[in-house]
């Protein structure tokens, strides 16, 4: 048994293939924390699951060595009051490494933008040390914190002391449960006006608002599927939300994008204008002739390019808002499916509120007329994009077309000849 | 693996505290699953959880499923109480319909996907 920092690991020849090379690696950490919770216990720690870690390290090396998954499907469990958010994993190996027999994941709700100070992040470990496995992972797909590994009798206790993380672990605010199964799905947004200049829209407000208003959809899943809301202040999607959420709020601007010559002719001194912004225009919409540079904002399509390239020359235009996409997800029933338009342009200030009464309508529509397993964007394929823009109250718009079709009868004008 | 005792015979449950065998529930059955506190806190049946139970039973045995959550709250705001939702559930049922209601009622375990 090779043993490190006086604790013995187990034998996992396989798996330390996974610990070479330059990058991260899930082993060295899954060592460490088996490390660290045998050294909590020889602190005299009270810890809950003393050599999970160690026995997850057991049971991976199995798994490769044996080429199939030592992983139980399904699994229910639940804290009072909830329905999801907790999520039932077992192990098959109940008598050879009983210390990951129950191996439940939490999902916990991340601040909005994924802002912490270390206070918070040392007490979220601290309680999860104590009733868990110890492992995280900082952050699952969805946005959410993970907290991998407890058995079922800890469960409630560790959402308990989520609830109460500030009075109990010193942490500056407590936390709750995020989601899972056929709920809303924790929502989730990028920094925003927090840090970036691009953002169209306060984008952790809109998230925190969706979050505290529906508190009952997150928690109680009630749905035919999932549903995720994300919140991208601009076209540059940093959090994808288009390829991943059903609902993707992303910012943008009707007017002109702001230009400051005389920063424009600064960047003429260290880059090609022509080759890196001109000639990479998606619709050649921008002409430089070298003190000058224009942009026909009527066939801009707002794809951040140039905005991009010369952040300190150009800026999303004054009117801002946010454009919604809906249907994005991963495949499942049907394939992927990346979101397309179902509202061109919601100003910023009326933004939230409008959200809201789309996403209630759309709830509404898809709980009745959707079948088991049937994500919104499904739903929506089945019955026409007609039927849903009266569900949402919209009128039909050319934007909303989910791709222009190709078709062999109909050349396209050249847009510069 | 977990077994209840009931009327001097053991039934097996699985790690949930699911019935193995859907069959062999009956209602002393329920009142022991509902008693159990291995798999989250005791429930005290009443009249209203009954009705509950006996629709996701009922339903099961039709359909081979559990209801969808909005026809069973649909069902409880009709014949349970005028003033049922969701949450109203969850009182009766705190660990929620899947893992408090469906597990009394006897059902096999709901696959669920996360
Ligand atoms: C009463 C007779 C016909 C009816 C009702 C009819 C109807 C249609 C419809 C509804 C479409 C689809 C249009 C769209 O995709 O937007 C279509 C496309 C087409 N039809 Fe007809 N059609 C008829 C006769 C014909 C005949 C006689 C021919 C050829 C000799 C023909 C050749 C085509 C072709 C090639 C397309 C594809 C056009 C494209 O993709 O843009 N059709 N037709
Ligand atoms: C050598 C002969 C032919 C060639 C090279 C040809 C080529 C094509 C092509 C490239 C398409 C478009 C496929 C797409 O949408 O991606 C098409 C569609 C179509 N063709 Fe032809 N075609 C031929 C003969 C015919 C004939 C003889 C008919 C009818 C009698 C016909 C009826 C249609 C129709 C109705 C469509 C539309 C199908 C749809 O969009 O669902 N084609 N053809
Ligand atoms: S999506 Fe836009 S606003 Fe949000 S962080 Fe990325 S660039 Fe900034
Ligand atoms: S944002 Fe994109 S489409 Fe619009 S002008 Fe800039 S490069 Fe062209």
């Amino acid at each position: 048994m090779p043993v490190v920092d006086g604790v013995e690991l187990p034998e996992t020849p396989l798996l330390d293939e996974l610990e070479k090379g330059p990058w991260p690696s899930f082993v060295k950490e899954i060592k460490r924390a088996a490390i660290e919770q045998e050294k909590a216990m020889k602190a005299g720690k009270k810890i809950k699951l003393p050599g999970s870690a160690k026995g997850l390290l057991k049971v991976l090396e199995l798994a490769y060595k044996e080429k199939r998954t030592h992983w139980k499907h399904g699994g229910i469990v639940s804290v009072i009051g909830y329905g999801g958010g907790v999520i039932g994993r077992y192990c098959d190996l109940e008598d050879k490494v009983p210390e990951v027999w129950h191996f439940h994941t939490i999902r916990v709700n991340m601040p909005a933008g994924w802002f912490y100070t270390t206070k918070a992040l040392r007490a979220l470990c601290d309680a999860w040390e104590k009733w868990g496995s110890g492992l995280t992972n900082f952050h699952g797909s969805t946005g959410d914190i993970i907290l991998l590994g407890t058995r079922t009798e800890h469960l409630q206790p560790m959402a308990n002391a989520l609830a109460y993380l500030d009075k109990f672990y010193g942490s500056p605010a407590p936390f709750d449960i995020g989601g899972s199964g056929s709920d809303l799905r924790t929502p989730s947004c990028c920094m925003g006006p927090s840090l970036c200049e691009f953002a169209c829209y306060d984008t952790l407000k809109a998230c925190y608002e969706f979050t505290m208003r529906y508190q009952n959809e997150l928690h109680r899943p009630m749905w035919p599927y999932k549903f995720k809301i994300k919140c991208a202040g601009c076209p540059n999607d940093c959090i994808a939300s288009k390829a991943r959420a059903d609902f993707a709020i992303i910012g943008t601007w009707k007017d002109e994008i702001q230009i400051d010559q005389e920063a424009v002719r600064e960047y003429a001194k260290v880059i090609d204008i022509e080759e890196h912004v001109v000639k990479k225009c998606p619709t050649k919409a921008i002409s430089w002739d070298g003190k000058e540079l224009k942009i026909d904002n009527k066939n801009c399509i707002r794809c951040m390019h140039c905005i991009n390239v010369m952040p300190k020359a150009l800026k999303p235009g004054k009117e801002r808002g946010a454009t919604i996409l809906i249907g994005g997800k991963a495949p499942f029933v049907d394939g992927a499916i990346i979101g397309w338009v179902a509202v061109p342009f919601i100003p910023e200030n009326e933004l939230i509120e409008k959200c809201c009464e789309i996403l209630e309508a759309i709830w509404e529509w898809w709980d009745e007329e959707g079948k088991f397993r049937e994500r919104v964007g499904e739903l929506i394929w089945r019955k026409g994009m007609d039927e849903f823009l009266k569900v949402i109250g919209q009128k039909a718009d050319v934007r909303m077309v989910y791709a222009p079709r190709n078709n062999p009868f109909i050349f396209w004008r050249e847009l510069n000849p | 693996m977990p077994e209840l005792e009931v009327k001097g015979k053991k039934l097996k449950l699985d790690e949930d505290g699911f019935l193995q065998d859907w069959e062999e529930w009956d209602e002393e059955v329920a009142e022991a699953l509902a008693k159990d506190t291995r798999f989250g806190p005791a429930i005290e049946l009443t009249e209203e959880h009954w009705k509950i139970i006996k629709y996701i039973r009922e339903y099961f045995l039709k359909y081979g499923v559990a209801p969808p959550i909005r026809m069973l709250v649909k069902f409880c705001k009709k014949e349970v109480n005028p003033n049922c939702d969701l949450q109203y559930i969850y009182k009766l049922f705190p660990q929620g319909p899947a893992k408090d209601a469906c597990r009394i009622a006897g059902l096999p375990k709901p696959t669920g996907c996360v």
